[in-house]
């Protein structure tokens, strides 16, 4: 295949971002005021990205031999990313600076981070998954450990290496092992010959070391143990970047490569249990550990689990509905919990202050406008019908009652009513507490602007769902 | 010519090792050597197949893994400094302010 000048409409988005990557190096290395001009270079670029992304979304193409493909869904994992890192951007302004670790090289690694995001879900060849993967999961820790003078931040940063290295591991073996039974790494190509018989034991072994491994990435159960720790420790930012975009990130990876194999005989037989599993295990422990929880982060980390549950039943479904029911439930999740940990970064106070969901009492009459907008995320991640979960709950139960699946949207919904609780709870404190509100709250614009968007995203994916799920199911 | 059984004997025995050092070490530089070891485990499956294949795309894949590798010691180290800055230990049974 020949190099076309004129393909480049198609992988712009990625030329340009990696553009304003290197754009915004020299700006940190040779502008003092770096700090303040890079958040809107990069509030912009993703924005523009985004836009682009949407507008090109009917125009399928790959490029680079079958590397890379454009167009359809991977258009719609692009405005994704690029939209929530926008959403990030604004809401690090105010808070690296509450927090003192006000540098421009964060939003350099935001920017890289999402470069890699956008070579997972563009891939069509499995060198360009660990690329991009690596090239997420690297900024990651970086970004988990920013605050470099704190220990909670280094211990979270050390804690997801250590174990996100491990994850890879599995990964890098794993894909060996698929390559070694479909003798290429080319997606289109890799289950023409694979099977699920007993000979082809090597190949299947790969497969589950690399489904384990993003089993790690997404946040589920058995590989969980990181992510409540992570996601306390890490700076709020960066939390909200991880657990959203990056969590939809890997899901679009295991899309991409893990359900292409539901197609194959026998798969249903040995890959649905597994994912099955997978998904209960998340729900069950998730939801039940979750009540326990004391610090605000800790019990989002814990409904990160449970909701990366839900949209494992997308993936065990093993149907077209299945995987629209997951896009759908991704982009619905990522804005509510942006908004979330948005505002906690916004209530958080200096050194990891306020952040027991007691320090919330009160939060409801002193004030209304930010306790309204989490009591908004807190009903939406619980999934009451005006607003987005409700409907990305029911296309990806749906799906599972259409694949024979009727036990695993039991126990969903199962789940669902047991993280009532500990939604609510939050909820009740701020407008039901007794005492006053203790804490004073800086106000930020930025952030605000970020929060209110998601809040609107959010309502209108729970008002108009019908529109945009066919959007995602037309490719 | 030794058959590939052998290569991929090699490179399971060296996974699981790699696993069992990561599981069951507690000095945060031992563990991440560990880790090491899972790659190169998988290194050395893709050349091996690579080269039963004749097949050089393996071969290509495994100058990724490297270059990631060495990538990831770079932020590892870094990380593992920082902490030392902070706690003087990188015992990681000791690192627990964060409940594991």
């Amino acid at each position: 295949m020949d190099f076309n000048l004129s393909d480049i409409t198609g992988y712009l988005p990625l030329v340009i971002l990696a553009a304003v990557v290197l754009i915004s190096l020299v700006i940190e290395m040779y502008i003092k005021s770096a700090p303040k001009i890079l958040p809107w270079l990069t509030v912009i670029s993703f924005l523009g990205l985004s836009y682009q992304s949407l507008l090109t979304i009917g125009k399928p193409g790959s490029f680079f031999n079958n590397m890379l493909a454009t167009g359809g869904h991977v258009n719609i994992f692009w405005f994704l990313f690029n939209f929530g890192g926008a959403v990030v951007a604004l809401i690090t302004i105010d808070y690296l600076k509450k927090t003192e670790i006000y540098h421009g090289e964060y939003y350099i690694l935001l920017q890289s981070s999402v470069l890699g995001m956008m070579l997972i879900a563009g891939a069509k060849d499995l060198i360009m998954v660990f690329v991009g993967l690596e090239l997420m999961s690297l900024t990651f820790y970086i970004l988990a450990g920013f605050a470099r003078k704190r220990l909670f931040s280094n211990e979270a940063a050390l804690k997801y290496f250590l174990l996100g290295a491990f994850a890879t591991g599995f990964i890098v073996y794993g894909l060996a092992l698929i390559y070694g039974s479909s003798q290429t790494l080319n997606i289109d190509k890799l289950y023409e010959h694979f099977t699920f018989e007993s000979k082809n034991i090597v190949g299947i072994i790969g497969l589950f070391l690399f489904f384990a491994g993003f089993a790690f990435k997404i946040a589920s159960v058995p590989f969980h143990m990181w992510v409540p720790d992570v996601y306390q420790g890490a700076p709020t930012s960066t939390t909200a970047l991880m657990s959203t975009v990056g969590k939809a990130a890997a899901f679009s990876a295991l899309i991409i490569v893990v359900s292409p194999a539901f197609g194959k005989e026998k798969a249903t037989e040995i890959l649905t249990p597994l994912v099955a599993t997978f998904a209960t295990l998340s729900m069950v422990y998730g939801s039940i550990t979750a009540i326990m929880q004391t610090d605000i982060k800790r019990m989002l980390a814990y409904s990160s689990i449970v909701h990366a549950g839900y949209m494992l039943i997308g993936l065990a479904a093993g149907n077209k509905e299945g995987i629209d029911g997951v896009i759908f439930y991704l982009i619905a999740y990522s804005f509510m919990n942006l908004g979330a940990f948005g505002l906690i970064s916004v209530l958080e106070g200096k050194e990891e202050k306020n952040l027991a969901i007691s320090d919330y009492t009160g939060l409801g009459s002193k004030y209304p406008v930010l306790a309204g907008l989490l009591a908004l995320f807190m009903f939406s991640l619980t999934g009451i019908p005006p607003f987005a979960a409700f409907f990305g709950k029911y296309y990806v139960f749906m799906a599972a009652i259409r694949a024979d699946l009727l036990w695993l949207a039991i126990v969903g919904i199962a789940a669902s009513a047991i993280s009532l609780y500990f939604y609510l709870r939050v909820v009740v404190v701020m407008y039901f507490g007794k005492d006053e509100s203790k804490f004073e709250v800086t106000s930020s614009n930025p952030a605000l602007t970020g929060i209110i968007v998601s809040a609107l995203l959010v309502i209108l994916m729970g008002v108009l769902p019908g529109s945009i799920i066919d959007l995602i199911a037309k490719f | 010519m030794i058959p590939l059984e052998y290569y991929l004997i090699l490179s399971a025995f060296l996974f699981v090792t790699g696993v069992t050092g990561v599981i069951t070490r507690r000095n945060a530089i031992v563990v991440f050597m560990s880790i090491e070891l899972m790659l190169n485990a998988a290194n050395l499956t893709f050349v091996a197949y690579s080269s039963f294949f004749g097949d050089v795309v393996g071969q290509l894949f495994v100058f990724f893994v490297m270059a990631v590798a060495a990538a990831e010691v770079a932020i590892g180290l870094a990380i593992i400094i920082a902490l030392f800055r902070n706690k003087e230990t990188i015992n990681i049974d000791e690192i627990n302010i964060l409940k594991w």
